[in-house]
């Protein structure tokens, strides 16, 4: 502990970046441009996630970390750690005992509380990239509400699959305002983006800070004749039986078996120890 | 329109100019474009033609004068002080703008119908069936295969990737279409042909334009009147045939006599 400051950041860069964040609060979709810091570790792992974080905890919160749902990949137990050692707070696999969770890819299946924080790592923040390489334009763009190229990507999703085939980082529309990549969550976990929790999302290489306050209305981009739907595969999970939740699948050999499992797994795991079963329950460990 | 619209200019332009530090881009140039009219400019490369006209469309912003244009909810304004809000909002709508290289007019990583259907979603269009419906139907008004829809702009021939730049920016039935050298760049033959398809969506739709052009054939096709431009100033302006036919001013001599030499 003494080595480091509080969670490893320096108080003024602390505050740097809750000003960012209280910005990004009280605007909600709105990219705050921030000094991103060096960590020690590589931007792919969620830097900006980490100094987001870094700048919310307090020595009683509670940390839980996860990855594309999951607590025991190598990206969260190294985040994880990172903070046990750098904050010396206590962790949790637990959606309902944290206090702050970080995540890549996923929201919670257990609805979150207003007493909880949930905090993105973000590739890309910017949803209009794609289209407008220019970040002169797309802040423009941003600043005059002239979103039309939103759909023009959605259009050309329809043209070329007969569907919008965007699955993952699909975008939405903030409280009327901004336009808003919601990370590379799967579209599934769009819906639940209204939220009683804080969300804030930060984009360490792109220097971006940007939040969502508790319960603000979140609108997935579409159109009249091929409306958003929060698709999922259309299977119940194999361990617990889960009808509504995101699902994984998984290869079991070579044969072809395959096995689709809850992606969030502390949900699947307090499901299983409450007795549901699904079809191979008890038979893969 | 309002049929007492019609007798009001529809663009009213006064005393523009720009400078580039000590070259003069235009100078003082001053006219009226009235609904359904048809302006060329011409004079030879580097006169100021396309000073002007991105003056005129908000691309520059000129030193001095106005563009006073007809707009549908507040008459009279002038798009050079107007907030940009307001300005790139009409640059979307009422008007329109097409330029030389259809690179520059295009999304060349977005299919034929995206490029024709973004300005329809610009202004709020969210039903996919009847975007592609329009997109289609313009792809048919500018002659290119509606098979072509799904294609991007990178696999068209230039005069088709001309063409397609036409119906993305007609598709919302501008009231004001500015033009760039629409012809140039392109094969004599191919050329010719978008001239003809340019006359025909003129007539079809009464447009408005300014066209811009170092090609005198192209105006005599397309213009009602004339402005010539030499180093930046408006030498001689009038009637297209009249100016053709008869010119005043010893450029515009020059002008017509090399190109009757062609
Ligand atoms: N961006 C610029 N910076 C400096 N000089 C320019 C610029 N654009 C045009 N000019 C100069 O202004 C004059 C008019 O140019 P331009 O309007 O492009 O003429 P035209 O379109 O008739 O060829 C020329 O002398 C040209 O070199
Ligand atoms: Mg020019």
């Amino acid at each position: 502990m003494s080595d480091y400051n509080f969670a490893y950041l320096d108080e003024q860069t602390k505050r740097m970046i809750r000003r960012a964040i209280l910005k990004g609060l009280a605007i909600p979709g709105y990219q705050v441009p921030f000094a991103s810091r060096e960590m020690p570790m590589p931007y792919g792992w969620g830097t900006g996630g980490v100094q987001v974080s870094a700048a919310t905890l307090t020595p009683e919160d509670t940390l839980k970390v996860i990855d594309q749902g999951a607590d025991d990949t190598t990206n969260a137990v190294s985040i994880r750690k990172f903070f046990e050692n750098t904050a010396g707070i206590v962790t949790t696999e637990e959606t309902t005992k944290a206090s702050v969770i970080q995540t890549r890819h996923r929201i919670p299946e257990t609805d979150l509380n207003e007493d909880q924080i949930l905090v993105y790592q973000v590739p890309i923040p910017e949803p209009l990239r794609f289209l407008e390489p220019r970040e002169t334009e797309t802040r423009k763009m941003h600043s005059l509400q002239e979103y039309g190229l939103m759909h023009v990507k959605l259009y050309e999703d329809i043209s070329q699959h007969g569907a919008i085939a965007t699955s993952y980082a699909y975008p939405v529309k903030v409280a009327g305002r901004y336009v808003m990549d919601p990370s590379p969550i799967p579209k599934f976990d769009n819906p639940k983006l209204t939220m009683a929790a804080i969300q804030l999302f930060g984009a360490g290489r792109e220097q971006r800070i940007y939040a969502l306050p508790p319960y603000t209305e979140v609108v997935s981009l579409d159109f009249d004749d091929y409306p958003f739907e929060a698709s999922k595969a259309a299977h119940t999970c194999d361990l617990c039986g889960a009808e509504h939740s995101y699902l994984d699948e998984v290869i079991l050999d070579d044969e072809g078996n395959r096995m689709f499992v809850c992606s969030d797994t502390d949900f699947c795991a307090k499901r299983q120890s409450a007795g549901h079963k699904g079809r191979l329950a008890g038979e893969v460990a | 329109m309002d049929e007492t619209l019609m007798d009001q200019p529809l663009l009213q332009v006064r005393d523009l100019a720009k400078n580039y530090g000590a070259r003069i881009g235009c100078a003082s140039v001053s006219f009226d474009l009235f609904p359904g009219e048809v302006m060329g400019i011409v004079g030879e490369s580097g006169s100021g033609k396309s000073t002007l006209l991105n003056c005129m469309a908000g691309h520059v912003s000129p030193d001095a004068g106005k563009v006073l244009f007809s707009t549908r909810a507040d008459g009279l304004v002038d798009t050079v002080t107007m907030a940009e809000a307001e300005r790139r909002m009409l640059a979307r709508t009422d008007w329109a703008f097409v330029h030389q290289h259809a690179r520059d007019g295009l999304r060349m990583n977005v299919s034929a119908g995206g490029n024709i259907g973004e300005r329809l979603m610009a202004v709020g269009a969210r039903h996919y069936g009847d975007i592609r419906d329009q997109a289609t139907d313009w792809l048919s008004r500018v002659e290119i295969q509606g098979n072509r829809i799904d294609d991007r702009p990178s696999a068209f021939s230039g005069g088709m990737q001309q063409r397609l730049q036409i119906a993305r920016n007609l598709v919302t039935q501008p009231r004001l279409v500015f033009m760039d050298e629409p012809t140039g760049g392109l094969d004599v033959s191919v050329q010719a042909r978008l001239l003809d398809l340019l006359r025909g969506l003129v007539r079809e739709f009464g447009l408005s334009a300014i066209i811009v052009t170092h090609d005198l054939a192209v105006v005599r096709l397309l213009a009602d009147r004339l402005m010539v431009m030499k180093d930046g100033h408006v030498v001689e302006s009038g009637l297209t045939d009249q100016v053709l036919d008869d010119p005043q001013h010893a450029y515009t001599q020059l002008l017509v006599s090399s190109v009757l030499q062609v």
